[in-house]
Parts: C-alpha cells; sequence; structure tokens
C-alpha cells in the first residue's frame, strides 16, 4: 500500500515528483550539513583562546549566490510541480470511457455507487484494470478524505453539495488497500477499505452478479429475523434500505466492515474467517469500531450465527 | 527624600498577582508555559504509548481523540506562545534600553488572560471530556450536530480568552519597540531577537484577528445555533478551514521568527563575532513575515480548490525557502572564521540549524501540491511541523533558556547538566520524528488512534517511541537543573558569558526593578561589543542620574481575567438542563456569564476613572548602583 511502491500512472506521477524534491533536497542538507561541520571542528574555540575574530559584516557575493541558487532550484522544481497540477486536476466525469463512481463517505464506512451501471457496494472498490476510474467524492457527514497510497493522492470529502473530482488508473490486478486521511471520529483510524482490481471481463461478471436478485434464507425464521432486524438499514440484491452498507455478496469480500480481514490463516488480532469475523462484528460493533451507528441488535448467540452463516455464503462469481 | 504620595508595594504572592513589571511577567509567562508544556508532553508520551505497538488499547479510541486535539492546542497556545512571550518580556526592553514596555498594565492583562483561557481549556479534563476534533478544530466534526459534548465549547472559549492576551501582547511589543528605543538605537541597530520579536508582534496583530473571528462564528455555532459551519442548514465547512490557516499559517512564523532571533545572538555571541549579512538577516526576516500570509491554501491543498489556487499557493510557498535559506547560511558564516564556545546555549543552537534545515526542506517538498496528495495529513506532515516546531521553536527556546537564565534568575544553570539534556533531548527528538518521515510515506494517516499489523509500521513506530520516552528525559533533567540551580547563591555577573554583545549585558543580573540607572546612548550594532573592543566598560548614559518614573502594581489585571473565565463557563454551560433549581435559574438566564462579564467590565471602569500615575524612585533610594555622571 505504500507512496513508495506506485501501482499506477498516478502514483507514479506523484512519486516522480517526490524523487526530484527529495533528490534536490538531499543535496541541500548534505551542502548545509557538510559546511556545518567543517565550521564547528576547524573554528571550535581552543582552550586560553582569548583572541577576537575578524568582525565580518557580510559578504555581497555570497548572499547572492545564496538567494539565487535556491531560486534556480525553485524553478527546477517550481516547473513540473505546476505542470502536474494542472495535469492531474484533468476532469473525466463526463468521459463515456470512464468508469464513473461516486463516492460516499459516512462514519466510519465507504460507499461505492456506479451511476452508470446502476451498482451500489460498499467498503470494496471493485474496478477494471483497463480504464480511467473517475471519482466524485462528498460526504454524508463529517469531512473524510478518499486515499489509495499505492494508486492515488487523496482527495478530501467536502459536505454540502461540495463535490471533488479526481482519476486514477490501475493497470495491475490486485487488491489494494485505502484510508481515510482526515480525523472524522473515534474510529477514523479504522475507516479502511479495499480497493479490488480485476480484468475487464470479471468486472462485467461483477456488474452482472450484482444486479442478480439475491435469495432469502431458506429457514423462514432466520429470514424473518433478516428482514425485521438487518435489512431495516441494509441492502441485499434488491431487498432492504439504502442508508447504510449494502450487503450484496459480503460473503467474497476482503474485509467485514472494512477492518476485519477475512482470511483462513488468521494471524492478527484483526483477521478471521469471513463467518467469525461477522459474528465478531454483530455481536458488539462498538468493540470493533467504536462510535459506529451499528447499533448492538438484540439477538441469541444461535441467531446471530444464523444470520453471520447466511451472510458469508452470499457470494458474488465473478 | 520620601516619595510624593503614597505607593502600595505587595510583597509574597500578592507581589506577583499584581506585578507590571516586564521581568516578572516574564516570568509568570516561562512558569505558565513550562507548566502546560510538562501537560502536553505528557499527552505526548501518552499518545506515543498507545502507538507502539499495533491494534494497542492503552487509551480508548476518543479518549486518544482527546488526547491528541489537547497536545496540538496546548503545545501551540499554552507552551511554544508563552514561552516566547517569556524571552521577548524578558529581554526586548533590556535590548533596546527601556525601563519597561509601553504597556505595564496592559502586559499584565495579556499574562492572565493568557492564563485564565489556558487553565479553562484544560477545565474540560475534569468536566465531561475534552475537545476532540483536532487542534484545527475542522467543522463539521466540530459542529454541535457531532460534538455533543461541552470539549468544544471550551475549545472556543478558552483560546479566545488566550487569545485576547496574545493580541494584546503582540499590539505592547510593536509599541514598544517603535517608541522606547535607547538614543541612538535606530532600526538598524537593534538586535536581531528584537527584530523578530517586532516582525512576530506584527504578524500576531494581523493574524490573531482572524482566529478571534473565526472563533467567535464558531461560538454563535456552538452557543446559540448559528449556522457559519454547519452546512445541513446552508453553512459552509470549508470556509473554517481558511480562516483557521489565515491565522494558522502565519502563527507557524510567529512561533518560530523569535527562535530565529534567539538562535542569531547565540551563534554570534558564543562565536565572538558579528552577525554575518545582519541587513540581510534583517530582510529575511521582514520577507518571511510577509509571505507568511500569503501561503495558507498550502493546508488545503486535498480541499478541492481547483488547480489554479494550488499551483500559485504551491509557488509561494516555495518562495520562502529564499528567505529562510538566507538565514541558514548567515548563520553558518557567523560561525566561520569565529572562534566558537560549545556552551550548552550554542549546543541547542548549532543543534538547531541543521535540523531546522531539514524541516524546512520537507516544507518545501510539502509545497508541491501533487506530492502533496500523497504527503497530506500522513504522518510524514507530522514528522515536517514537529522538526519545524520541536527542531526549531523549542531548541531556540531552550537555547535562549540558558543564555539569558542569568539574566533573568541572576543563576546560571549547570553546564552539565545542561549538556546532558542537550543530548538525551536532541537524539530523542530525531528518533522520535526522523522515522516518522518513512511511517507517513508507507501510507500511515496522521491524528490515528491505532494501527494494524503487517503494514510494516510496527518498528518503527516503536522507535518513535523510545525516541519520546528519552526526549521526556532531557525535559527533566531541565527542570532537576532548574531546581539545583535555584539553590545555588545568586552569583551571576554583568556579562556572565564574557562575549555579551547588546544591551542587557551592561546591567546586573537579574536586571534591576528599573533596568537602566541611566538610559544608555547607543552609538552602533551590538551597541555593548562595540564600547568593550574600544576598551570602555560600560556604556556612555544618555542622562544625568534622576527620579525614575515606575508604574504602579495593580490587582485588576488578574481580576479581569478571573471574570472573563467565570464568563465563560457561565455562556458555555447555559443551554443545558437543570431542573428548576437555583442552578438552572442562575444559568439558563445566562446571569453567570453576565456577572463574570460585569466583574471584567467593572475593573476597566475602575481603571478608566482611577487615575494612577505610578511613583518615583528618587536618586537617593538607587542604592548599591554607581553612577555615571553625564
Amino acid at each position: 500500500m505504500s507512496t513508495l511502491r506506485p501501482q499506477g500512472p498516478v502514483a507514479e506521477e506523484q512519486f516522480g515528483l517526490m524523487k526530484l524534491t527529495i533528490l534536490i533536497m538531499v543535496l541541500v542538507v548534505v551542502i548545509v550539513f557538510a559546511i556545518a561541520v567543517y565550521v564547528i571542528i576547524r573554528f571550535r574555540r581552543r582552550p586560553g583562546d582569548k583572541s577576537i575574530p575578524a568582525q565580518v559584516e557580510g559578504n555581497h557575493k555570497l548572499e547572492i549566490i545564496w538567494t539565487v541558487i535556491p531560486i534556480i532550484l525553485l524553478i527546477i522544481l517550481g516547473v513540473p510541480t505546476v505542470k502536474s497540477v494542472f495535469g492531474l486536476a484533468k476532469d473525466y466525469t463526463k468521459d463515456p470511457n470512464a468508469v464513473q463512481v461516486k463516492v460516499t463517505a459516512h462514519q466510519y464506512w465507504w460507499e461505492f455507487e456506479y451511476p452508470n451501471l446502476g451498482v451500489k457496494t460498499a467498503q470494496e472498490l471493485m474496478i477494471p484494470n483497463d480504464a480511467i476510474i473517475s471519482i466524485e467524492a462528498k460526504t454524508a457527514d463529517v469531512l473524510h478524505s478518499f486515499w489509495i497510497p499505492s494508486l492515488a493522492g487523496k482527495i478530501d470529502t467536502n459536505p454540502g453539495g461540495n463535490v471533488n473530482v479526481m482519476y486514477f488508473e490501475a493497470p495491475k490486478t490486485g487488491v489494494y488497500l485505502g484510508k481515510c486521511a482526515e480525523l472524522c471520529g473515534p474510529s477514523h483510524s479504522l475507516m479502511d477499505f479495499k480497493v479490488k482490481v480485476v480484468d475487464r471481463a470479471s468486472f462485467d461478471r461483477w456488474v452482472a452478479a450484482m444486479k442478480n436478485p439475491v435469495a432469502l434464507p431458506a429457514d423462514a425464521e432466520v429470514a424473518e429475523l433478516l428482514n425485521k432486524q438487518c435489512l431495516s438499514c441494509h441492502a441485499i440484491g434488491g431487498n432492504g434500505g439504502p442508508a447504510f452498507p449494502n450487503l450484496t455478496g459480503i460473503g467474497s469480500r476482503e474485509s467485514v466492515a472494512g477492518i476485519l480481514m477475512n482470511t483462513d490463516q488468521p494471524q492478527y488480532k484483526n483477521e478471521g474467517t469471513v463467518k467469525d469475523n461477522l459474528i465478531k462484528w454483530i455481536e458488539d460493533p462498538q468493540a470493533v469500531k467504536p462510535g459506529t451507528l451499528m447499533p448492538k441488535v438484540d439477538l441469541t448467540k444461535e441467531q446471530i450465527e444464523a444470520i453471520s452463516d447466511y451472510l458469508a455464503g452470499l457470494k458474488l462469481e465473478y | 527624600m520620601a516619595h510624593g504620595h503614597a505607593v502600595k508595594r505587595y510583597s509574597g504572592l500578592m507581589d506577583w498577582l499584581t506585578t507590571v513589571d516586564h521581568k516578572k511577567i516574564g516570568i509568570l509567562y516561562l512558569l505558565a508555559g513550562g507548566f502546560f508544556f510538562l501537560v502536553g508532553g505528557l499527552e505526548a508520551l501518552l499518545i506515543r504509548i498507545q502507538l507502539w505497538k499495533p491494534l494497542n488499547d492503552f487509551v480508548a479510541a476518543h479518549t486518544f481523540n482527546e488526547l491528541l486535539t489537547m497536545h496540538g492546542t496546548t503545545m501551540i497556545f499554552l507552551a511554544a506562545m508563552p514561552m516566547i512571550f517569556a524571552l521577548m518580556n524578558a529581554i526586548v526592553p533590556l535590548q533596546i534600553g527601556a525601563r519597561d514596555v509601553a504597556f505595564p498594565f496592559v502586559n499584565a492583562i495579556g499574562f492572565w488572560t493568557f492564563f485564565a483561557g489556558g487553565v479553562l481549556l484544560n477545565v474540560s479534563w475534569f468536566a465531561g471530556g475534552a475537545p476532540d476534533a483536532g487542534w484545527t478544530a475542522y467543522a463539521p466534526l466540530s459542529t454541535p450536530t457531532y460534538s455533543t459534548t461541552h470539549g468544544l465549547d471550551y475549545y472556543v472559549i478558552g483560546l479566545q480568552i488566550a487569545g485576547i492576551g496574545t493580541l494584546v501582547g503582540g499590539i505592547n511589543f510593536l509599541v514598544t519597540i517603535i517608541n522606547m528605543r535607547a538614543p541612538g538605537m535606530s532600526f538598524m541597530r537593534m538586535p536581531m531577537f528584537t527584530w523578530t520579536s517586532f516582525i512576530t508582534s506584527a504578524l500576531i496583530l494581523f493574524a490573531f484577528p482572524a482566529l478571534a473571528v473565526g472563533l467567535a462564528a464558531m461560538m454563535f455555532d456552538r452557543l446559540f445555533s448559528g449556522n457559519f459551519f454547519e452546512p445541513t442548514n446552508g453553512g459552509n465547512a470549508v470556509l473554517w478551514e481558511h480562516i483557521f490557516w489565515i491565522f494558522g499559517h502565519p502563527e507557524v512564523y510567529i512561533l518560530i521568527l523569535p527562535a530565529f532571533g534567539v538562535i542569531s545572538e547565540v551563534i554570534s555571541t558564543f562565536s565572538r563575532k558579528r552577525l554575518f549579512g545582519y541587513s540581510s538577516m534583517v530582510f529575511a526576516t521582514v520577507l518571511i513575515g510577509f509571505l507568511g500570509f500569503m501561503v495558507w491554501a498550502h493546508h488545503m491543498f486535498t480541499t478541492g480548490l481547483g488547480p489554479v489556487a494550488n499551483a500559485l499557493f504551491s509557488i509561494a510557498t516555495m518562495l520562502i525557502a529564499v528567505p529562510t535559506g538566507i538565514k541558514i547560511f548567515n548563520w553558518l558564516f557567523t560561525m566561520w572564521g569565529g572562534s566558537i564556545r560549545f556552551t550548552t546555549a550554542n549546543l541547542f543552537a548549532i543543534g538547531f540549524v541543521p535540523t531546522f534545515v531539514m524541516g524546512g526542506v520537507t516544507g518545501v517538498m510539502l509545497a508541491a501540491a501533487p506530492a502533496d496528495f500523497q504527503y497530506h495529513d500522513s504522518y510524514f506532515v507530522v514528522a515536517h511541523f514537529h522538526y519545524v516546531i520541536v527542531g526549531g521553536l523549542i531548541l531556540g527556546v531552550f537555547a535562549g533558556l540558558f543564555y539569558w537564565w542569568p539574566k533573568m534568575f541572576g543563576r546560571m544553570l549547570d553546564e552539565t547538566l545542561g549538556k546532558f539534556c542537550f543530548w538525551t533531548f536532541y537524539i530523542g527528538f530525531h528518533l522520535t520524528f526522523f522515522v516518522q518521515h518513512f511511517l507517513g510515506l508507507m501510507g500511515m494517516p496522521r491524528r490515528v488512534w491505532t494501527y494494524l499489523d503487517g503494514l510494516g509500521f510496527n518498528n518503527l513506530n516503536l522507535i518513535s517511541t523510545i525516541g519520546a520516552i528519552l526526549m521526556g528525559i532531557g525535559t527533566i533533567a531541565f527542570l532537576l537543573n532548574v531546581v539545583i540551580t535555584a539553590l545555588k547563591p545568586k552569583n551571576a555577573s554583568n556579562d556572565p558569558w564574557e562575549d555579551g554583545r547588546t544591551l542587557e549585558w551592561t546591567i546586573s543580573s537579574p536586571a534591576p526593578e528599573y533596568n537602566f540607572l541611566q538610559t544608555p546612548l547607543v552609538r552602533g550594532y551590538d551597541a555593548f561589543w562595540k564600547e568593550k573592543m574600544e576598551g570602555k566598560k560600560a556604556m556612555v548614559p544618555a542622562e544625568p542620574i534622576g527620579p525614575i518614573h515606575m508604574p504602579s502594581p495593580s490587582i485588576l489585571p488578574f481580576v479581569m481575567s478571573v471574570g472573563l473565565f467565570i464568563a465563560g463557563l457561565g455562556f458555555m454551560y447555559a443551554k443545558g438542563d437543570y431542573g428548576t433549581g437555583i442552578w438552572a435559574s442562575i444559568l439558563n438566564n445566562h446571569i453567570l456569564a453576565i456577572f463574570g462579564l460585569a466583574i471584567t467590565l467593572g475593573c476597566m471602569f475602575l481603571r478608566s476613572v482611577y487615575d494612577d500615575h505610578g511613583f518615583h524612585i528618587e536618586p537617593d533610594e538607587l542604592h548599591g548602583d554607581k553612577g555615571v555622571k553625564a
């Protein structure tokens, strides 16, 4: 996920500028350090030295040199900066070839809507590897900031119709870590998301699968429970409400609640199988993400297990 | 001869509560600033302990946000600012040959309002929760919708009261430096520390009103349901960002410029050499102050201001590197050819130069907007501003304290313990913050309560925590040094470093109440050095010995700030539900708030109608000092 290992052209351009600045700045630091060390050693006061050094007022030639050289260095730096500022500000929101994504940040989750494809998902941004991804970002509550370190720099999500746009490309398939970069409340540090880059055919299959109707649990009791307790807020396929994270295909996502990583070989505290993670999350959301709006629903252990079973089974073929 | 009229003289605690003497106010600023520095440092240590390993739960998530908010707010407003004011108060009047500041009474108000605001802010810890929206308090997180405790109320009102103190302090120093210089001290003969204090005061004059307006607007939002920054009711959250940073960026230069001044004085003194390129130094200071107002949006590159704004603010920000570079090379060439003595003060000053360069170059890196999209709000930024503020300002303050301690207290700080303090603090500092550059580049956002395992953050965070503990040890060594020194006899000579160049070293340590028995005549830059080089031991006086006019002490400044403190609490708690008892009628009807304001306004009225012309110290009372006949 590091910015130092860019995985797409936008992050690469930014990394290039970073390398240029680091190079120039290391040069400056080395020169200053060298002079400083030389001066400190060469002109240290020897014991008993009572002499008065020459009281030099200044030296115009030297002073001009260390004014002009920084100016030249800044021009070297300033030109590509300005070029890149305008380059990265290109607006692809009207481009039919770009994949349009509306990002809405919430305390503490991410909503991804594909307006042209009629699909909405949460926590996991699915994108193809062969197109420009055009982002329109806003927030539903407080300020957040949308950041995928290895793919592109961040953009703040502002409230009140103040929509920010950015774009990036991800030519290499794989899973990338995304983060919230603006203090947004107690669970700011836990507001991670994933970016899953797949090839075009998989992406198309995923879009189709997202639109397929999803069957409710076979057990009528669990279905009833799900309807009453979960679907009042969450959507699964065509069922349920839109206010909170869409759960369609949650079984094949990389994480639960953006922070509990799904894996069959758990290594760290925040890892587990999909089902274990779902149980952990539903049992006590506040323990996983302090301040989350997800309430601790009044369910028995068996009910939580049954719902988690069902949700873990919601997998998409793509 | 007796006094013309009776003079109230206090002793003990009352002396300190009523003093209008700039030297005593300087000590008060130092005590209060030092105390808040320890509080902020403790908060920093708790933050670092929480982050020493991944997924730690040493403190709760919301407590962590309170800690980081209070750490930033405390360090900037309640530790760094007052320590700067401590040095300015203690030294600037002495450097320009003045007997006090222009408005001694206002000076006392400045201190006491700052102190009342600072205490009020910290009361929040014990009153249901500290502010938790970051020291920047970005809306909407800071609006009543998302922040339902009183924490942010303490923030807006505490800072508003403390801000009054800073603003009047800044105005006071502007007037003092313009009007009260000794005969012959033209602007271009002023010591560098006085120059930087002057520019800092000018920046305060223009920057703090912006903060006052922003805080007032936010106060209306919070207390009276105003909608300046509440987007759901047509307010604008980005507006707060602008207002905050229009104040916030100059604030950075308000803090660092006096440190530049200290470094200039210390390096020049201990190199036994005139400051290299004095006039370019002055020019660079003015230019930094000027440019400092035109770069605020570089804190907002990711806000979405558009490419034109981003490009302009990028370039403007980079330009600041030029005058800063001039200063760095001037310091290096002041040492060049000199005879450098490594006192603790000078170690801090020399240590400052490369450290500040590193903070400066990362500043230029951040100025490149597209790259900033990656750096912004990551630990890279945390590393950068700690290099500038701790590596710049705090090292400068330490240098200044070791350098001027004898002038403030009449005793020299212990050098051995001082050097131990320097090395632990300095090494600890670099351990803590150097690795944070890499954490940021690797993708660790700032203000995070915890981080996941397996991302490669673990070791660097551990190193950072160890460094923070070392800095803590360094700070304890300094405190120990202060205590040990306080137990020693007052024996510092007028010019204890023997290479003093400026006017403060011509008078006794600590300076007498009236500073200068006779106002000195200044005949050039580095006035005292010039006299010494011509074989003289003292300054040529510019006036005969005569009665010295002194301002009267007064308790009013203290009472005024107590009034503001009470009013602040009254406003904050006016909206709560207290049932029907006596508290409900007092609080809900704003009676407590009005009572507090009445105290303050009453004091202002008293001050206006009661003429206090001060008193005179007659020549025959000036015992101990041998005057030179003019």
